[in-house]
């Protein structure tokens, strides 16, 4: 049987998918990274506070209402977008006229107490969340065994990713949206409401986070700690693909999400930097990042 | 001027007798209170300190404790700087805890540059009383060797022979892998490969389809915390218990049953220095634990600190001290005796030996309520659970 660069093909082709479906996630959590920085020019660094969160209002609507992972799916982006909602509205709409970084270290703040609220109330062991029952199991592909659930998260990010790049670059909302970052007060002008707008949209992308956070509550072990480890990641994805850039986020999650896969066969050793060296490269070269705009 | 300096010797000799009456301890529990750790170290082990400090009656004996207690976020670095600090400024006569084997290095190496006493019942590397053993350091609970020795060879022994270790990439993890490579191969197995992971890690899917593709009988976890808990989950999503390759945790905390439930985690075989449930004395004192700890029992570490700050103040009450060579002497050449391990001893190389568990976790049908997990597979006593003092190459031993 032959062989690439040492590792059999089917080895190879598993890794791959491995990496796509991390991927999956770097790509919904810098997706909603990019829409709110790209519309409301905010560094959100509470996106993985909030990506946590989902996880965790996940957790306690099964265990203290009974709600199903399937009904979580939908219930927990609104709940945890309305504390978006309310948070852009008390605090960061304050800041829009402020330099970029007192955003930043407000989201930053915000993130810490909301890790802290739940590790106080929770532990860090994490909390047992179990794969829906009509996902559990898997598919023998040859070249390994393809949980089905993990085949489910690669599907929904898909489509979610496409939507909100359909709904941005696509249609006539997403024309408002764009034309209200570029001239807030031309666009108020033909009637439409555009603080509102922008309020919606940071509560959108922090939908999309917690979206991510429930797709994840099934793999990985819920804790307060799950932002935190993934963000700095997710970050360092967002700059490679470019500040603000919606498809150079999707693309670059994915894509990233496969390199690192790869590190982790080749020199696992190194799979927690490989990103950060990608990233150190991209700045050197092309400072906008892949798919970004100069200014 | 001679008459000056005379006085003041004379009054600081005058002060020092008052000392000697009632004696003022600094005791900081430093470890993990935020990340992976903090569950099984972490404010626990600040409770069991205290609860030590309290069944001992050391107010009454006159000996003055003050607990303090700080994050070192399982970084070396960061132990180091707070180390020195409570040290160098703040008067720490002895730092308890310090899970995370590069942390407590670290801390070790300090310890002993400053002359002070270091408890540690977190951290796991052999090396702590072995070729870094110190002088004023006690390795209180479990160690690389004992985990190896108790999970390694039961598995073996049960007929898992091609072992593929999944390790976490710093001091703690590479201690284990090799541990356990020497138990398996002296019990008559086979290492066919690792894979080292970065530490914290998230996603172990790769690193696991890798071990299975090696087709070993069993997958060796030289991990810990978070890590084990999601390398278990993620083992079991990929079917790759299922498919006939079995788990060995080598390192795995009740904490983590209790995160991963019955469900996923049942039939593990695992390594312990205490079970909460393990006799009457165990029960009675888990049950105050809990009290503190909004219900959740104590881990190995928690038990672990409590038996080494209470045998510490024994040895400074004897001695009349809290000089380190006085403390440390009469520790090591007096037996320990507590309600968490019973009967012990703390040896030369600075090793405290007591028996150790192998339990299995059981099914949740077995199970008859919160925090029944455990069922008792055997008892390794104190003298083979341990690495022979001759075989370390501590240089405290002659």
């Amino acid at each position: 049987m032959f062989e690439l660069l040492g590792i059999p093909p089917q080895a190879l082709f598993g890794q791959l998918l491995l990496g796509l479906i991390n991927g999956s996630f770097y790509a919904l959590l810098s997706l909603g990274l990019a829409v709110i920085f790209g519309l409301l020019n905010i560094i959100n660094f509470s996106h993985g506070a909030q990506y946590m969160m989902g996880a965790f209002v996940a957790w306690m609507a099964l265990t203290w209402l009974g709600i199903p992972y399937w009904g979580a799916l939908v219930i927990v982006p609104l709940v945890v977008g309305a504390t978006g909602v309310v948070i852009e509205r008390l605090m960061i709409s304050k800041l829009y006229h402020l330099d970029h970084l007192y955003g930043l270290l407000l989201t930053f703040g915000l993130a810490l107490i909301i890790q802290g609220l739940f590790r106080n109330q929770f532990g860090v062991s994490g909390l047992p969340y179990s794969i829906p029952p009509q996902l559990s199991g898997g598919t023998n592909l040859g070249f390994m065994f393809l949980p089905n659930y993990r085949g489910w998260v690669v599907l929904a990010s898909l489509v979610v990713c496409f939507g909100t790049w359909f709904a941005i670059e696509r249609t006539r909302l997403g024309a408002y949206l764009r034309a209200a970052t570029e001239n807030p007060t031309l666009v108020g002008a033909f009637g439409i409401n555009v603080p509102r707008m922008i309020t919606l949209t940071y509560g959108f992308g922090v939908a999309l986070a917690a979206f991510a956070g429930v797709l994840a509550a099934p793999i990985y072990s819920v804790n307060p700690n799950m932002g935190a480890d993934l963000i700095i990641v997710v970050f360092a994805v967002v700059v490679i693909g470019g500040m603000g850039s919606i498809l150079g986020a999707i693309l670059t999650g994915f894509g990233l999400g496969i390199v690192e896969g790869l590190t982790k066969v080749f020199y696992p050793e190194a799979s927690s930097v490989a990103i950060f060296v990608i990233m150190a490269i991209v700045l050197l070269v092309k400072p906008a990042g892949l798919f970004g705009r100069t200014a | 001027m001679i008459f000056k300096t005379a006085t003041l010797a004379g009054l600081a000799a005058l002060l020092m007798a008052g000392s000697a009456m009632a004696i003022d301890i600094k005791l900081g529990v430093l470890n993990d209170r935020s990340g992976i750790y903090a569950d099984l170290s972490g404010e626990g082990s600040v409770v069991a300190a205290r609860m030590a400090i309290e069944d001992f009656e050391a107010a009454a004996k006159g000996i003055n404790v003050e607990v303090i207690s700080a994050d070192h976020q399982n970084k070396p670095d960061v132990a180091s700087t707070i180390a020195r600090q409570w040290y160098d400024e703040e008067g720490v006569d002895v730092i308890v805890d310090v899970p995370t084997s590069s942390a407590a290095l670290a801390v070790n190496e300090i310890t002993r540059e400053k002359g002070k006493i270091f408890l540690n019942s977190g951290a796991a590397s052999t090396d702590l009383t072995g070729a870094q053993c110190a002088p004023g350091t006690a390795h209180w609970t479990y160690d690389t060797y004992a985990l190896a020795n108790g999970t390694g060879k039961a598995m073996v022994d049960n007929g898992y022979k091609n072992w593929y270790f999944l390790t976490a990439d710093y001091a703690f993890g590479h201690s284990l892998e090799e541990n356990t490579t020497a138990v398996v191969e002296a019990a008559g197995g086979k290492v066919l490969g690792s894979v080292r992971h970065p530490f914290p890690g998230t996603d172990f899917s790769s690193f696991l389809l890798q071990a299975q593709a090696s087709g070993a009988d069993v997958i060796g976890l030289a991990n810990a915390g978070g890590d084990t808990v999601n390398s278990i989950k993620q083992a079991a999503e990929f079917g790759i218990t299922q498919a006939g390759q079995a788990l060995a945790g080598l390192l795995i905390f009740i904490t983590d049953v209790h995160a991963l439930g019955l469900e996923t985690a049942q039939g593990l075989v695992l390594t312990e220095a205490f079970y909460w449930d393990l006799n009457d004395d165990t029960r009675a004192w888990s049950e105050r634990f809990s009290e503190e700890m909004g219900g959740s029992k104590p881990t190995m570490v928690h038990a672990g600190v409590y038996s080494a700050v209470l045998h510490y103040l024994k040895g400074v009450e004897a001695t009349n001290s809290k000089e380190t060579d006085a403390v440390m002497g009469w520790m090591k050449s007096n037996p320990s005796s507590d309600p968490v391990f019973g009967e012990g001893e703390l040896r030369a190389d600075g090793r405290h030996i007591h028996d150790m568990y192998l339990f299995q976790v059981k099914a949740p049908s077995e199970s008859t309520g919160d925090w029944d997990y455990y069922k008792l597979l055997a008892t390794i006593p104190a003298e083979i659970a341990f690495r022979p003092l001759e075989d370390g190459g501590c240089a405290l031993v002659e």
